[in-house]
């Protein structure tokens, strides 16, 4: 495990599920886990939806003061540069969506380059129309990895359909994500699939990651 | 593209709208409906289309009237703050009776207000907006995948009337992702021999303005215009009915209060509470028959809104004050709870 892992990718593609369970993993290894919430594109769904789920499992929150208070500015938290400062920290970064949100790692990007301690890992979904085949998605991933000024180290193939997802739909995108991975020249690292889902794919899909999925404040009212 | 693809609301309506002919977006960035100015903003230059963020919103409506005055389809959109300043616009294009598409992802106000979801521009949008004696088409979407259909029934609509349609739908309908089947068909616009193209020296000239000083041809304008809105009233009124052929308590719900209600119902129906859901899709013209009817065997019919009652006026008015219409309702970009609804549903049964 690196001691940064960096979450970015498209928007709606799953990065704030993503990076709270592998903080959640993470932290059964290690002893200090911190995800920093540097998500100033969308001020709807932040991680601190997932406060609970966090403090239960001991893991530090790197959030703004403004994030779910419903003021619309794009600010990041006071305490950022922990990420790059406290060394013993092991952090996992949620990024906002698209290049626009990549933009944020400007900041941190002369610390982590330097310590070399990282993965940058791009989320991927196939389900999402402007990701849908390989070349739309690496194009993608070209202007997030130009914004980001950090190369890309590996891929997350979270392709999925929502609650609606079933396991035939995952089995249906391991042959984009390899596409995917030819044309961008990185490796899989994992596939992420909600847990009930999950268990039916066991023994079937490389690096299954089984996600426990955060309903936001919309998802706890209707479903 | 597969079969059913994962959308945001608001990227379904920009994606329906090009796959409705639109190739002309207007508009100025807003929270919580930026994303279909996002995903035009990618979209448009790939199809040969125009995106443009102009430099306001009232920019943006007058570009919106240009453009629907060439006989394209065009369209806008904005959050509540960023409607109200087109509001001049959309009376501009109701006077020169142009068809157009203006969306209202709606968040909590009055005034600059909150980002988060809201229902309080149902006055605003089902009377009008702006000045003088006109109508919109509105139409209320309640999941993502209607986010995409009435979109493509807007123009549809906004195309056959001469009208300009407004989908209202609000944060949660914009922000929320499901899976949405966009394989649908979606009829070519009709022809528009009013259209100002050119007239090649062959007709005389068509001339598109909402300026008319001649009073007796002003009030000829605004008769014909309610004549026409007769037509659609008769033609296009649009609604859901849920469990309500033999409830004895009716929620009446639209958009998002819908979604949350349906769970209500069910509850209420598990629990031997023989309730209904009556959901307008069309906010105008409003569905009153559903209402109509539900009054002759309902003993109360709950409105639940995201605002302080501003349809429960229109279900009143439907029902005819036949049996009492009560308000449940969250503001200030609160959503009802399921279990809130349930136990207006609960005390009206008792």
């Amino acid at each position: 495990m690196k001691r940064i892992t960096m979450i970015l990718g498209h928007y709606g593609s799953g990065k704030t599920n993503i990076a709270v369970n592998l903080a959640a993993a993470y932290r059964k290894e290690r002893e200090r886990v911190a995800i920093a919430d540097l998500d100033i594109v969308n001020p709807y769904f932040r991680t601190k939806d997932s406060m609970d789920f966090l403090q239960e499992r001991g893991i530090r929150l790197i959030v703004s003061d403004y994030a779910n208070t419903n003021l619309d500015i794009p600010a990041l938290p006071q305490d950022m540069y922990a990420v790059t400062d406290d060394k013993g920290l092991t952090c996992v970064l949620d990024i906002g969506g698209d290049d626009r949100g990549a933009l944020v790692l400007g900041r941190l990007r002369p610390g982590i380059l330097e310590e070399n301690d990282y993965e940058n890992l791009l989320v991927i979904n196939r389900f999402r129309p402007l990701t849908a085949d390989a070349a739309s998605t690496v194009e993608v991933m070209r202007e997030i990895e130009l914004a980001s000024g950090i190369p890309f180290t590996g891929i997350i193939n979270n392709s999925n359909l929502g609650a609606e997802t079933t396991a035939e739909d995952v089995l249906s995108s391991l042959s984009y994500a390899k596409e995917v991975s030819k044309l961008a020249s990185l490796p899989i690292r994992m596939t992420t699939v909600k847990e009930d889902v999950a268990k039916q794919l066991i023994g079937k899909v490389d690096g299954l990651f089984p996600l426990t999925l955060q309903p936001n404040f919309i998802e706890k009212k209707i479903q | 593209m597969a079969d059913k693809v994962l959308m945001k609301g608001n990227e379904a309506i920009a994606e329906a709208a090009i796959k409705a002919g639109c190739r002309h977006y207007f508009g100025y960035p807003i929270t919580p409906q930026t994303e279909v100015a996002a995903y035009m903003a990618k979209r448009m230059p790939k199809i040969g289309g125009t995106f443009l963020q102009a430099e306001s919103e009232i920019a943006a409506i007058n570009m919106v009237y240009g453009v629907a005055s060439a006989g394209l389809r065009v369209m806008t959109s904005s959050s509540s703050p960023g409607i109200s300043l087109k509001g001049e616009g959309i009376s501009y294009l109701a006077g020169a009776d142009l068809p157009a598409l203006v969306v209202n992802v709606q968040r909590g106000g009055p005034g600059l207000g909150g980002i988060q979801p809201s229902q309080s521009d149902y006055f605003q949008s089902t009377r009008g907006g702006g000045h003088g004696d006109y109508h919109m088409i509105v139409l209320a979407p309640s999941s993502v995948q209607e986010m995409a259909e009435l979109t493509v029934k807007a123009f549809e609509l906004a195309d056959k009337y001469r009208m300009t349609s407004m989908v209202l739908a609000d944060g949660t309908m914009g922000q929320m992702m499901e899976p949405v089947d966009l394989n649908f068909d979606v009829a070519p616009a009709p022809e528009k021999p009013w259209a100002t193209t050119g007239t090649e020296m062959k007709r005389k000239h068509n001339i598109v303005n909402s300026l008319s000083l001649v009073p007796e041809e002003l009030e000829k304008l605004n008769i014909a215009r309610f004549e026409r809105y007769e037509l659609v009233k008769k033609n296009e009124t649009m609604y859901e009915e849920y469990m309500m052929d033999d409830a004895d308590i009716a929620i009446a719900a639209f958009g998002i209060a819908a979604r949350v209600s349906k769970n209500a119902v069910n509850e209420a129906r598990k629990r031997g509470i023989k309730a209904g859901l009556i959901r307008p899709i069309t906010l105008w013209p409003f569905p009153d028959a559903p209402f109509k009817k539900a009054a002759t065997h309902v003993k109360q019919i709950i409105s639940v809104e995201l605002n302080m009652g501003q349809m429960i006026e229109d279900v009143r008015l439907a029902s005819e004050c036949k049996v009492p219409v009560t308000l449940c309702n969250r503001v200030g970009g609160m959503i009802p709870s399921p279990e809130q609804v349930l136990d207006a549903i609960v005390k009206a049964s008792k």
